[in-house]
């Protein structure tokens, strides 16, 4: 036990606890590059961080724990700079449109419900179908005739085509667009670095290789993230550094180890995994709606 | 609200001037200092009575508005439905006794003095449907500041060395809310306070702790930009014993 006090949460907490906090959820951030922002801020609320607090913190852990991730894969080749910049172009315009979208919803009342029966829904549908294509790929993996890399549709027909060398792409820019906007919006509005729904979306509606995956997601999170923290620290001076600092110390060792995992699962593999954390998630957030809360009352200072 | 709570301050010192003839208390210390390595502490309340009688302290902490939701099943989804919000609501509360409490005081000195958990008054939550619900509610609000080690349940122990000298131990959790704290000592006998006496206690951060809230409060949007720089280098760093695997 080695405890610390934290300046901005005003708990001490101990230092092995935040450090193993860390290494676990950056494990998790290195193999598959989604964030963990909806692991960790949810852990800390447990060990008595206030809320607040564990949100805007956990964002600036990520741009540490992002920033090493991004790295270790840049080093491997696996990061497409291209496509990661076309994404967070998309990401910035749907971040500031989620911030005016989430006061708008705030004002109508019941923004919380809203988004979790909207999250819920994505990741049971989207983990559903990830784990029926990853579990497929491996019964196939004996023997039957390859498919193609990706089928082509309507969406390959969109104008402003662009070649991604790094994802063996060439595809309208306007998807990657698309799709950094909708995550943009879904992440100022949730208060997540949106991860969950990035990962799988480049998997699966874009066609990248899953191994460039990871590495692409992890660099636009770094900006995400460090958007979220400097509007954290201006509007609610919730930012606790110190925390971040002991989160990430633990979360860079995590991720190292995660991404060179990760680098030796097969695709399909790696693929199943991300379904079954996206499944268990939804589970929990099903949960969370629905079972009887053992309190039924929930306290929050009102700042003055 | 500091101007208000000094002149307050100075009334009650004032009163107690007046009629402190039968009791004087003070603290081992009127500064609980929070530093990094805080894991809690406890101060020391001592004092004298001109006689026999019992003694009771109340600890409270710096007040502020707590609003409490409450859920509610709706279409079979758990969903906030309510809030209210109390006003005055102290950060922290302990009373200490020489005494079981119900042997020394009265229900109507309790409820007066507002000794114990059970009597303290809150402020706010008039939107309340009916005094039913504020009731509901502020028994909440109580339970949970009990979870959180913030009112203490238990009356604590108040010991008489002697006949005169009393002293007290009063304990202070790790996570002990920032503030000015007012302990309140009151001398009872026959089941009447004849004597009061009032002394300010703070709880402060210090050192790089205060410092980092300071900077974080005043320059808000530089301290966004160090915190996320400060962990991008430190992401950068990590990475770099990694560099050639």
């Amino acid at each position: 036990m080695l405890d610390v006090y934290l300046p901005i949460a005003a708990v001490s907490l101990d230092v092995f606890m935040l450090l193993a906090l860390g290494a676990a959820v950056g494990v998790l951030s290195g193999i598959f590059g989604v964030g963990g922002g909806f692991l960790l801020t949810p852990l800390l609320i447990f060990i008595g961080v206030p809320p607040a607090v564990a949100a805007a913190s956990s964002a600036n852990q990520l741009i540490g724990a992002s920033v090493s991730g991004a790295l270790a894969h840049w080093r491997r080749g696996n990061l497409d700079l291209q496509m990661a910049l076309v994404l967070l172009l998309g990401g910035l315009a749907g971040s500031a449109f989620g911030v005016w979208l989430f006061a708008l919803l705030r004002r109508m009342g019941q923004i919380e419900l809203v988004i979790s029966l909207s999250y819920a829904l994505l990741l049971s549908i989207l983990g559903t179908l990830m784990m029926f294509e990853s579990v497929g790929a491996m019964l196939r993996r004996s023997g039957a005739p390859r498919r193609k890399l990706h089928q082509h549709t309507w969406l390959h027909g969109l104008p402003f085509k662009v070649r991604f060398r790094r994802s063996k792409l060439y595809i309208s820019a306007l998807l990657p667009l698309v799709l950094g906007f909708a995550v943009g919006v879904l992440s100022a509005v949730m208060g997540v670095g949106g991860g969950f729904v990035m990962v799988p979306a480049m998997i699966y509606l874009l066609g990248m290789p899953t191994a460039v995956v990871p590495g692409t997601s992890l660099f636009q999170i770094i900006f995400v993230a460090a958007a979220v923290t400097v509007l954290q620290a201006v509007e609610n001076q919730t930012v606790d550094a110190l925390l971040a600092l002991i989160l990430l110390v633990g979360g860079v060792i995590g991720a190292q180890l995660g991404s060179r995992f990760g680098a030796r699962l097969r695709g399909e593999h790696l693929r199943a995994l991300l379904a079954l954390i996206v499944l268990a998630v939804a589970v929990k957030l099903c949960a969370d709606l629905t079972v009887p809360p053992d309190n039924l009352f929930a306290l929050e200072p009102v700042t003055p | 609200m500091r101007a208000v709570l000094v002149l307050g301050l100075l009334a009650a010192f004032a009163a107690a001037g007046a009629r402190a003839q039968g009791l004087t208390a003070d603290l081992s210390s009127h500064l609980v200092a929070i530093t990094t390595g805080f894991t809690g502490t406890s101060v020391v309340l001592f004092g004298a009575t001109d006689g026999p009688g019992d003694v009771i302290a109340v600890v409270r902490g710096p007040e502020r508005d707590v609003s409490i939701r409450r859920k509610s099943r709706i279409a079979g989804i758990w969903l906030n439905a309510r809030a209210l919000t109390f006003t005055g609501v102290p950060s922290f509360y302990a009373l200490l006794a020489t005494r079981p409490l119900d042997e020394v005081a009265p229900p109507a000195m309790q409820t007066l003095h507002q000794f114990g958990i059970a009597a303290l008054r809150l402020g706010g939550a008039e939107d309340a449907a009916s005094p039913a619900e504020r009731d509901l509610f502020h028994a909440a609000l109580l339970d949970d500041e009990v979870r959180q080690g913030l009112y203490l349940k238990a009356a604590g122990r108040i010991n008489f060395l002697g006949e005169r000298l009393f002293r007290a131990t009063i304990d202070f959790p790790k996570n002990v809310p920032t503030g000015t704290y007012i302990v309140e000592v009151y001398l009872v006998r026959q089941k009447a306070v004849v004597s009061a006496q009032t002394t300010p206690l703070v709880v402060s951060q210090t050192g790089i702790d205060a410092a980092v809230d300071e900077f974080s409060r005043r320059n808000a949007l530089a301290y966004g930009l160090l915190a996320a720089a400060g962990a991008a280098i430190a992401g950068w760093l990590s990475s770099l014993p990694f560099r050639n695997a």
